[in-house]
């Protein structure tokens, strides 16, 4: 029914596809300029930005930091209006919850509000095995549930689709479950989300359960929060009898009040609006208005790993809000499928990690997908320092193969480096071998940067991945440290052995 | 004031003339400005890779190496960085107290190039001469790790002669990124030619940043491309006055020593 | 061991070390925005709702020329005479698909973001006669006006059902180009009583 990340290639390998792919390119690129130019104007609106940002990690870090005592108090206050709380430690036993109170309504469809923590946990594709369809109702989910694709970004699942594969993916593929497309469909997106409104409208009339994820759970009340646009959320969350919420345990707020920063911090740096269009809150059962049979399911599936780490801890607090995809330069470049998760970009590469461990290769190479650039941390609404998290997730990996019976090149490298620059005579030397290297290139090279250096062009090994597209300025003869010593440090003559005069010095 | 030269490992081996023009440009401000022989590199290739253990005796030889000196002066963004933010990591790490110690009192007192002549000397106005028309790229790390803001620009807008140009999407990585350009080098080089052609759209002869390793980067696909336009260190225009200015479209190091044999002084 | 003792002991493992103690910054006010009705009917009007201001005794026709003859559901405590509006008594979702349009009031109005949002006291009816009808005639008192946020958290009662609305249901799904008008009422107007 829908694709799968597992058996996804390391990052660099899946990059190098997507970054050939010009459609993709060309959509991402689009796309992500205007959602970031949209944020930067709302966001210039607020003068009490910074420290909104603060309130709202605060916020998140006070829950994180107390967050079995604030567990418990949801619990207790979920049940005390009407709702049922369960326990979930991984994926499966959350999807046998869901299916098991699917059954006990037996029933064969589910509706679903877009949920990245459904995403996580394959939900789907457990209902789909057990006899369940659950139909996305969100527009994005909707185009990658009936395109058999996978999602690629957090906001817009389906941002790497264009608005004519939208139409040819709708045109195919809604009549085989469910009304189909019209035939005379345009690619104008007003038409495309009319026909996903046509289409979904009687699936939302007819349906027993709905599942939802959640954007907060307000421990002291109870209640929790759904942020959308599209109403699909509401749709799911009032006309159904009984209602299924997986909410990840790091969701947590500890008071209604909490709510506050929270709201003000999300739409803006999420869709690049002032408000959401909608926001729906409910605790427990409102007895004759919406599902009157209402669970909850609280998910560890790794959160509890993420919460043990020192460094990486603040990642939970994350909001979904997806700021950081939108100004990530990798993510604009190479989209959400290469990083092989529901959680793509620069938070992808920290919580993937945090969540499961950097033992597979795939894992493993998230932390490295980052030119650690600092425009995520700059954008988050919660203060996440992705690139300090980012190199401290490099540093596990690097640890976990420390008893590797044969190092990695790059190990062996890192070795002799830190070898030579604990000792300045080491350096000089290695920079005196390199100056000789740059005296046979400066001889034998075809290859002048402007300004006049010779340059190397391709070279062989390790080094072939700099200069498969890039010049290389050959070593100088001469060192800094040379000249200085030389020339006690410029002070006396400044004439430099090639014979190069330079201004000043005296 | 005791002020020491950080040159930075990647210029004192492959961009000697960006030290020279620190140690001019400082000179010329009033600064008896020194170079510390035992330094070596500020460990961040190690840090950013994640190999913390192997930064340790990098760390131990920067603190020791820069031990004394009132203030520390880098022409790299990314290196007073390295120094500011990741240097208590690695002490961290290390377990040793002394260690820590020490990069507590070496970190804050390092700074990148232009907010020690910004904030340290209260100079914007360095007396530089550079009549080319020339575009600034600001490097990440100094844009958003440090917070250098509009200094760079400060200063180079003070340079006489100077044609500033702004370049389109200034704040966007240039893909450099450290091992980044190597373990992920088709992403890199996506960003590195997006960048060249911001570059190459404003016409400028010459562009100029804080940090040699992004200039390597962005100057190598610019080069390979045939773009025509030189890279250079800011220090380098700073350092340039009327009469010894570098030029940015000059002859060929070989050529460039003939006619200085057959000129002497230009 | 259950998976929720297993849960909470591994929280708690987690935290072991963790001082809970942190010190959390107040939110921070917006500053003052002078005329807050005149914000919330710019603000509203940003969404590409129809906001249409009028008096206590205008209401009537202005609910009626927002109805242009839609059949219509109302609330059973809207307190407005609606001619031929269908009072609801628990319809079913079919039988308010049927139906064009709705009349609500509401909570609380929100000036900075333009938001309006619903408690479902008998004046706004259930959640599902908002959602379902195509258009959504909500009627909001100056009065019920307030600057941010922070004031309408501090306003309503968390245990009631809340839907908070910023216009008519949009998306940006395609291509980040945003469209009016999907699942929720398409058209949102907006009878701002002074």
């Amino acid at each position: 029914m829908s694709g799968t990340f597992v058996g996804m290639p390391a990052f660099p390998t899946a990059a190098r596809a997507a970054l050939g792919d010009t459609q993709l390119r060309s959509n991402l690129a689009h796309a992500t300029h205007t959602i970031r130019d949209k944020r930067a104007a709302v966001v210039a609106e607020v003068e009490e930005w910074e420290e909104l940002r603060l309130a709202g990690a605060g916020v998140k870090e006070a829950a994180l930091r107390d967050l079995a005592t604030h567990l418990e108090t949801l619990e207790a206050s979920l049940t005390r209006a009407g709702a049922t709380v369960h326990w979930a430690r991984d994926a499966a036993e959350a999807c046998a919850i869901v299916a098991q109170v699917a059954h006990s309504h037996g029933v064969d469809e589910v509706v679903k509000v877009k949920s990245m923590a459904t995403g996580e946990i394959g939900l789907n594709e457990a209902l789909e095995a057990e006899g369940i369809a659950a139909w996305e109702t969100d527009l994005a989910e909707l185009i990658v549930q009936l395109g058999e694709d996978l999602p690629s970004h957090i906001l817009v699942p389906a941002i790497h689709r264009n608005r004519a594969e939208v139409r040819e993916i709708f045109l195919r593929r809604m009549g085989d479950v469910g009304r189909p497309a019209p035939a005379d469909l345009t690619d104008e997106p007003a038409v495309l989300a009319g026909a996903a409104r046509e289409h979904l409208r009687e699936k939302f009339l007819r349906a027993k359960v709905a599942v939802s994820g959640a954007n907060f759970a307000v421990a002291d009340t109870g209640t929790l929060v759904v942020v959308e646009s599209e109403g699909n959320g509401r749709m799911c969350l009032t006309l159904p009898e009984v209602l299924v919420s997986v909410v990840g345990i790091e969701k947590v707020v500890a008071t209604w009040g909490d709510l506050d920063p929270m709201l003000r911090l999300l739409p803006r740096s999420s869709t690049g609006e002032r408000m959401n269009p909608y926001t729906s809150t409910w605790s427990g059962v409102t007895p004759g208005d919406g599902p009157q049979e209402v669970h909850v399911v609280l998910l560890d599936n790794g959160r509890t790993r993420a919460l043990a780490d020192d460094v990486g801890r603040q990642a939970l607090r994350c909001i979904r809000c997806s700021a950081c995809l939108n100004v990530c330069p990798v993510y604009e470049r190479v989209g959400g499928h290469a990083y092989g998760s529901v959680y793509p970009g620069p938070i992808g590469a920290i919580l993937n990690p945090l969540l499961n461990g950097v033992s597979d290769e795939q894992t493993a190479s998230l932390p490295y997908a980052s030119s650690l650039c600092g425009a995520c941390f700059e954008v988050c609404p919660v203060r996440i320092d992705i690139p300090s998290v980012l190199v401290d997730q490099r540093a596990q990996v690097v640890d976990s193969h420390r008893g590797d019976r044969i190092p990695k090149a790059e190990a062996v490298a890192m070795k002799a480096a830190a070898w030579t620059f604990s000792d300045a005579r080491r350096l000089g030397l290695a920079e005196r071998a390199s100056g000789l290297a740059g005296r046979v290139m400066g001889r034998f090279s075809r290859t002048t940067l402007p300004g006049g250096r010779t340059a190397a062009g391709r070279l062989p090994g390790p080094a072939a991945g700099w200069t498969g597209a890039r010049d290389l300025p050959a070593p100088p003869k001469e060192s800094f440290r040379e000249w200085w010593a030389r020339t006690d440090g410029g002070t006396h003559d400044d004439q430099d052995e090639s014979g190069t005069t330079k201004g000043g010095g005296s | 004031m005791r002020v020491a030269l950080q040159v930075t490992c990647v210029n004192d081996a492959m961009f000697p003339d960006t030290g020279k023009a620190v140690v001019r440009l400082l000179r010329r401000l009033g600064v008896d400005v020194e170079f510390p022989a035992a330094q070596t590199c500020c460990a961040q290739p190690m840090v950013n890779t994640g190999y913390f253990d192997e930064a340790v005796p990098v760390v131990r030889n920067f603190v020791d190496a820069f031990a004394g000196y009132d203030a520390v002066v880098t022409p790299s963004g990314s290196c007073a960085g390295s120094v500011r933010h990741q240097h208590a990591l690695v002490a961290e790490r290390s377990g040793d107290a002394a260690l820590k110690t020490a990069v507590a009192e070496t970190a804050p007192k390092t700074y990148e190039l232009t907010e020690f002549i910004v904030d340290v000397l209260g100079v914007t106005d360095v007396g530089a001469y550079f009549p080319h028309r020339v575009t600034y790229h600001p490097t990440c790390h100094s844009l958003r790790m440090l917070g250098v803001g509009d200094r760079p620009q400060r200063l180079l807008e003070a340079v006489r002669g100077i044609q500033l140009v702004d370049l389109p999407q200034a704040e966007e990585c240039c893909g450099f990124g450290g091992t980044f350009a190597l373990k992920n080098a088709d992403t890199s080089v996506a960003m590195g030619a997006d960048k060249a052609r911001h570059v190459r759209d404003t016409g400028a002869e010459v562009l100029v940043a804080g940090d040699n390793s992004c200039l390597m980067h962005i100057g190598g696909m610019l080069s390979r491309q045939r773009a025509g336009v030189r890279v250079m260190h800011l220090a380098e225009i700073l350092a340039s006055t009327e009469g010894t200015e570098a030029e940015p479209g000059g002859p060929a190091v070989g050529e460039r020593a003939e006619s200085a044999k057959k000129g002497g002084r230009g | 061991m259950s998976a929720r003792d297993d849960i909470l002991g591994r929280v708690r493992a987690a935290l072991a070390d963790v001082s809970p103690a942190v010190s959390v910054p107040a939110a921070p006010r917006a500053p003052d925005r002078g005329d807050l009705v005149a914000l919330f009917d710019e603000r509203i009007a940003d969404y590409r709702a129809v906001v249409t201001r009028c008096t206590r005794t205008g209401l009537e026709e202005a609910v009626a020329a927002a109805l242009g003859g839609a059949r219509a559901v109302v609330p059973p405590g809207l307190g407005l005479e609606v001619a031929g509006a269908v009072v609801d008594d628990g319809l079913s979702a079919a039988e308010l698909d049927a139906i064009d349009a709705v009349i609500t009031r509401a909570a609380v109005g929100i000036a900075e973001t333009g938001t309006i949002v619903l408690d479902h006291q008998p004046d706004q009816g259930r959640r599902a006669i908002s959602l379902v009808p195509d258009l959504h005639v909500c009627i909001v008192d100056a009065s019920q006006v307030v600057a941010d946020v922070p004031d309408a958290i501090a306003l309503l009662d968390p245990a009631r059902p809340l839907t908070w609305i910023s216009g008519p249901s949009a998306t940006s799904d395609i291509e980040l180009d945003r469209v009016e008008g999907v699942h929720g009422p398409r058209t949102l107007h907006v009878l701002l009583v002074e």
